[in-house]
């Protein structure tokens, strides 16, 4: 059978190999296949392991790792990605590991269906693709009490959690052990070192409370593509980090459409824990698109009386 | 299926078979999404879930009949007309699972 090795087999060696090395993934399994459609088995798969990346593989495995001629699970060597596997027909392998890629981007699971030879608008072949994606990161500015709890939140999201302030007696591993790094940096150079990959599944959170810190970080956080930018404040530092903002180049409407300030839905949320609820929330939303009351949507007080 | 992975490990270590069971199609109202992932092993240990709960069961039958013959099946749960849908998602909705043996 084409695209099957031994139990314990080199494709699950290979995502398993992956995936300890936090690369990205797209594994496809053919879920079913129509009787006229020849012979393709269900369960047959191609794993996708995209960029430049060389398996630890163990030595047992070097072999198929390593694309042996003749090896049940060929290697396809395609620029600088890890192709594993297939489904014997190069023209329906060609298809799918394009869509594969496609999936790791959008980070999204998919099921798709195909011609035996990858024809599109056939329904012959179902393919299962599942994304195999790195965990999204969430930066937290500002290293409070309100910080410990929204990392504790965001660590039951499945976000890579990160605490940067420029303040070492406040940036401790013990004061944030949850935490996947705590970072002494200004926050806007720790961005600029890091931001650059940042994308719609990330978030940034500014809970520093410090014009001095927090415009700096915000205007950072616009430079990247990062997708959730929030930042902490009651009413009155949020209009005068507004003018600070606007102050240091910032475009009004690029503040409109980004920055959510006052950050979190508006729930009443009091204490850090339930403030971190409401920031998680917004964040859900803002992925969701569906619309629910956030704090920056209305007037007056966070805290009503 | 990331998260089960220790499991899965574990199990190999201990020289257990696995069958890995994945949701790939959901119709109507449904509790998980596509790529909600149970693992089973041949000692009948479960691990993850492809529903609230209410398919499991089957699908745990469903595996250990997976790892003796082997072959990769697709199955339907939900609620229809049809009498084949013995067990179904009390949501009302329609899952398929992909039941195969981990052996790849």
């Amino acid at each position: 059978m084409t695209g099957r090795v031994a139990p314990g087999g080199g494709i699950f060696q290979a995502l398993r190999a992956a995936l300890a090395a936090s690369r990205p993934a797209g594994l496809a399994t053919v879920a079913a296949v129509d009787e006229t459609a020849g012979a393709i088995n269900v369960g047959s798969k191609l794993l996708v392991v995209p960029g430049a990346w060389a398996p630890a593989a163990p030595s047992s495995e070097a072999g198929v790792l390593a694309g042996t001629p003749g090896s049940e699970a060929g290697v396809l060597a395609e620029g600088a990605e890890t192709l594993l596997g297939g489904f014997g027909d190069a023209d329906l392998d060609r298809v799918v590991a394009r869509d594969v890629r496609a999936a790791i981007s959008s980070g999204l699971t998919v099921t798709r269906h195909y011609g035996p030879h990858g024809e599109a608008r056939q329904m012959e072949v179902e393919v299962f693709i599942e994304v195999f994606a790195t965990p999204p990161r969430m930066i937290i500015f500002g290293a409070v009490d309100f910080t410990a709890a929204l990392a504790l939140a965001a660590k039951l999201l499945g976000y890579h959690v990160e605490v940067c302030d420029a303040r070492a007696v406040f940036a401790t591993r013990e004061r944030f052990p949850m935490a996947d790094e705590v970072v002494v940096e200004w926050p806007d150079r720790y961005l600029d070192r890091t931001g650059r990959d940042l994308g719609p599944r990330d978030a940034v959170c500014v809970l520093t409370h410090d014009s001095k810190f927090d415009v700096p970080a915000v205007l950072a956080a616009l430079r990247t593509g990062v997708g959730y930018l929030g930042a902490m404040g009651s009413r009155r530092t949020h209009d005068e980090r507004l003018k600070r903002l606007l102050e240091a180049g910032a475009e009004p409407a690029q503040l409109a459409e980004r920055l959510m300030s006052p950050i979190g839905l508006d729930i009443g949320a009091r204490t850090p824990e339930e403030t971190a609820i409401a920031i998680c929330a917004e964040i859900i939303a803002s992925r969701t698109g569906i619309k629910v009351p956030s704090l920056r949507r209305r007037e007056g007080p966070i805290h009503r009386r | 299926m990331k998260e089960l992975l220790p499991q899965i490990d574990q199990w190999f270590a201990e020289g257990k078979r696995v069958a890995v069971a994945r949701v790939v199609g959901v119709d109507g109202s449904s509790p998980r999404d596509p790529g909600a992932t149970m693992v089973v092993s041949d000692a009948g240990e479960v691990a993850g879930s492809v529903s609230g709960g209410c398919v499991e069961s089957a699908v745990v039958t469903e595996a250990l009949s997976v790892i003796e013959s082997g072959e990769a099946r697709v199955c339907t749960f939900g609620y229809s007309d049809d009498e084949a849908f013995a067990v179904g998602l009390t949501c009302g909705g329609t899952v398929r699972v992909l039941v195969e043996p981990l052996d790849w």
